[in-house]
């Protein structure tokens, strides 16, 4: 159920932009700042401009939406990264706006409905209200919250200083608990208006008016519904994660998902780091797949300071991705078993074969799940003495028989194939539409990999095809991550072949890093889809704007509009099938 | 899917099965040695396991692979009386890389002239805090901060390790990271012995 490679990358013709230029004169302009890239679109134009980028030029996805908050030189600036599905290079277009306590800019909804959830974050961390999105509310902060944190004059309790590292650590280093300086309840801040003592505000209003529970059904009758909350504590959300759900009988109406509840404000603190200190701290997002995140943030930075690891790096890095890619598959798969209702069993199954790459992460980067293993210009240190044999034991010998022994176990099921086929479907148009990325992008018919459709790091000297599956329904994606862990044997098995001698790191070993000024967008294929970073440097020891394209925070854009009309049950079967961890989701 | 209704089902039950028999099959071979023994636990963490692999902890233990990382600690050489001379020199570096900002270094003056001198005074890691990266360790020029092996911490208070507590003589590091320290201490021989050469 595979198909050769898709078509070759095509190069975004300069020509291709000049004729939006010359339609819309002076209103989109080459980005000339030094080290930055793409277009800066004047905002009235911006919903004109992203029209016919996307039906004109074939740029029909719409990967990452962020603002960037350039406080000296008093703007905001909102950034898109938009991608063409056949393959080839992206496009990266800005808007700016004069900064303010709140700034208005068109939503790109209504073109590329994939930025709801984008959008909604871009309000909720930096104040840009997005005219025209049709459910503009906070989404990792709650109702209620004083300020967009993301602003870079927005300042949390526990306050210390602007930038790590901290000065009161060394020469004169006296230890203070952060909790005995700032005892609680003396550093929360209302909102204008907002009075926490008032108890006709309902922090909950927002979210329940989105749901529309009193608009009439389709005979036009104002039927009876009931509003669910799956979550914040239920065992099928894979975390605190909350499911509002509108109900008719047993009828998914319309579905909500609310997150933040493990939000900390990751880019907040990515932006106090030096560029090394958030390696570890990526590991935190997605923690099932910390190696793929190192990979995502290495080559963002590694693309600002144009430095290119060595060769026995990047098949190293090569390698722990792929484990990475098959041992997160691996825990999806389960879970979803496990959401399906076959409990623990295939779950430990699983986590059988998990367990044997955790050991080799562990022998080689020092973690099991934090892995902590990439550096700018290569990896942390070499594979230790036995590792490569292990890796070789498993490639070759144990992952190939145990996944056929998994796939028999499970894919010819019954209830498996009842409760999954037809399920959840997600058609071809709304995938792309819905900036849905990863297994569930191509389960739904679309052949994009970045491992091929952008090689990255040596992804173009394997042999290995993408995995794709027709119907876009639950067991679909359950099948493309059999495909897809079957595919990473294979690239791992080449790669451990190839592998050359020599040093795992181009730079000298740095505490502080140089990073030139200018912007980078990173992107790898995770096991989840798309992981980007967006990395604004200002040339100081600090990334001035550290923003994380979260795989599993855009696919569940892709959630309500997949459930409606299920029955509430597979509700759960659709959202193990997302495969989401809350890690990355709230950030 | 053509043929019986359930024949998937009885295929997976099939899988459970075998898997369930193997267990007691390997213990049957391995003769009441599957438990409790390091080869034991070796095997079941081998691509030859079969059947459950469960480790009982705390009865069994995983043995830690050599670059396992948890909680650093201070190296420190024994002097010639049996005196601990700490490799750290308090230059800050580890201060300065420590993602959470969890290590407090209080640089030593020296009294006379007021002077800084290359001893930390005091030296505290909120551990906690730490999230046992290693970056402090990676990057101390002097071998002097490296990340232990004991990750049996738990405890109910919190935990902020001082000087003292930290401490640790630099054979106990060479016995939970022989590979990494003979290869430092080669080099360190071979800078000492360069610089001598120089000297003379």
């Amino acid at each position: 159920m595979t198909t050769p490679s898709p078509l070759p990358a095509i190069q975004p013709s300069q020509s291709d932009i000049s004729v939006l230029t010359t339609r819309f004169p002076e209103k989109i302009n080459p980005d000339s700042r030094s080290g930055y890239s793409g277009w800066v679109v004047d905002k009235t134009q911006l919903l004109a401009f992203a029209s016919a980028l996307r039906d004109e030029l074939g740029y029909d996805y719409l990967s990452s939406v962020t603002a960037v908050d350039y406080l000296p030189q008093d703007q905001i600036e909102v950034v898109y990264h938009a991608y063409k599905t056949t393959g080839g290079p992206g496009i990266v277009f800005k808007v700016q706006v004069p900064r303010a306590s709140e700034v208005e800019i068109p939503s790109l909804v209504s073109v590329y409905p994939g930025a709801e959830l984008q959008e909604r974050e871009a309000w909720d961390l930096f104040g840009v209200k997005f005219t025209g999105h049709p459910d503009l509310r906070r989404i990792l902060m709650w109702e209620g919250f004083a300020g967009h944190p993301l602003r870079k004059d927005w300042h949390e309790p526990y306050f210390e200083e602007d930038a790590k590292p901290l000065k009161s650590r060394w020469p004169e280093g006296h230890p203070v608990k952060a909790e005995s300086r700032n005892k609680y309840g003396d550093n929360i801040a209302y909102p204008d208006g907002f009075e926490p003592q008032n108890k006709t505000f309902d922090p909950e209003k927002a979210l329940y008016d989105a749901l529309q529970r009193n608009s009439p059904d389709e005979l036009g009758l104002s039927t009876d519904r009931i509003i669910l909350n799956m979550g914040p504590q239920h065992p099928s959300t894979h975390g605190v994660f909350r499911i509002a759900v509108l109900l008719d009988g047993e009828k998914v109406i319309n579905l909500k998902p609310v997150m933040g509840y493990l939000h900390r404000n990751h880019e907040k603190i990515g932006e106090r780091n030096t560029f090394i200190m958030n390696i570890p701290y990526t590991d935190r997002l997605d923690y099932l797949s910390s190696m793929s995140n190192n990979f995502g943030y290495a080559l963002a930075v590694e693309k600002l300071m144009n430095v290119k690891p060595p060769e026995r790096a990047e098949f190293i890095r090569v390698i722990m991705a792929e484990m990475t890619r098959i041992s997160n598959h691996l825990m999806a798969i389960g879970a979803l078993l496990n959401d399906l209702g076959a409990y623990f069993t295939p779950m430990l199954y699983s986590l059988e074969e998990r367990e044997l790459i955790l050991d080799i992460f562990e022998a080689v980067a020092g973690s099991r799940m934090m892995c902590n293993y990439f550096r700018f210009g290569g990896v942390s240190r070499d594979l230790p003495e036995g590792a490569l044999q292990k890796i070789k034991d498993l490639a070759f010998e144990r992952l190939p028989r145990k996944m056929d022994e998994i796939e028999r176990f499970l894919s010819e099921n019954e209830i498996i194939r009842s409760r999954g086929i037809g399920q959840g479907v997600l058609t071809a148009e709304n995938a792309i539409r819905f900036s849905a990325a990863g297994p569930l992008l191509r389960a739904s018919g679309i052949p994009y990999d970045i491992r091929r459709a952008e090689p990255y790091s040596i992804y173009d000297r394997f042999e290995f095809d993408v995995a794709v599956r027709q119907n876009g329904d639950i067991y679909d994606r359950l099948m493309v991550r059999f495909e897809e862990i079957r595919q990473s044997i294979r690239i791992i098995q080449q790669a451990v072949k190839k592998m050359p001698e020599g040093p795992v790191m181009a730079l000298k070993p740095m505490y502080q890093v140089r990073v030139p000024p200018g912007e980078s967008y990173g992107r790898v294929e995770g096991p989840k889809g798309e992981l980007g970073f967006y990395i604004v440097s200002n040339g100081k020891p600090n990334p001035w704007r550290y923003h994380v394209r979260a795989p599993s925070f855009i696919n569940l854009t892709a959630f309500g509009p997949m459930c409606i009309g299920q029955k509430v049950a597979d509700v759960v079967a659709v959202l193990g099938s997302i495969d989401i961890v809350l890690g990355e989701v709230d950030r | 899917m053509n043929d019986m209704y359930g024949k998937g089902i009885l295929k997976g039950l099939g899988v459970s099965l075998k898997r369930f028999v193997e267990t007691y099959l390997d213990d049957l071979t391995w003769f009441g040695k599957r438990y409790r023994t390091d080869a034991g636990i070796a095997h079941r963490a081998s691509k030859n396991a079969r059947g459950i692999f469960t480790v009982q902890y705390p009865e069994e233990k995983i043995p830690v692979p050599e670059e396992f990382r948890f909680i650093p600690f201070l190296v420190y050489d024994e002097g010639r009386n049996g005196e601990k001379i700490l490799r750290c020199t308090s230059c800050g570096i580890c201060a300065k890389v420590c993602p959470p900002q969890c290590i407090w270094i209080v640089r030593s003056t020296d009294p006379a002239t007021g002077r800084p001198v290359p001893d930390p005074a005091e030296f505290m890691i909120d551990a906690d805090i730490c999230m046992n990266c290693g970056l402090c360790a990676e990057y101390c020029p002097f071998d002097a901060i490296k990340m232990d092996h004991d990750y049996e911490l738990a405890c109910g208070k919190r935990n902020v390790y001082d000087k003292e507590r930290l401490s640790k003589p630099a054979l106990y590091y060479e016995s939970i990271r022989p590979i990494n320290a003979g290869r430092e201490n080669a080099f360190r021989a071979a800078k000492t012995a360069a610089r001598a050469g120089l000297s003379e």
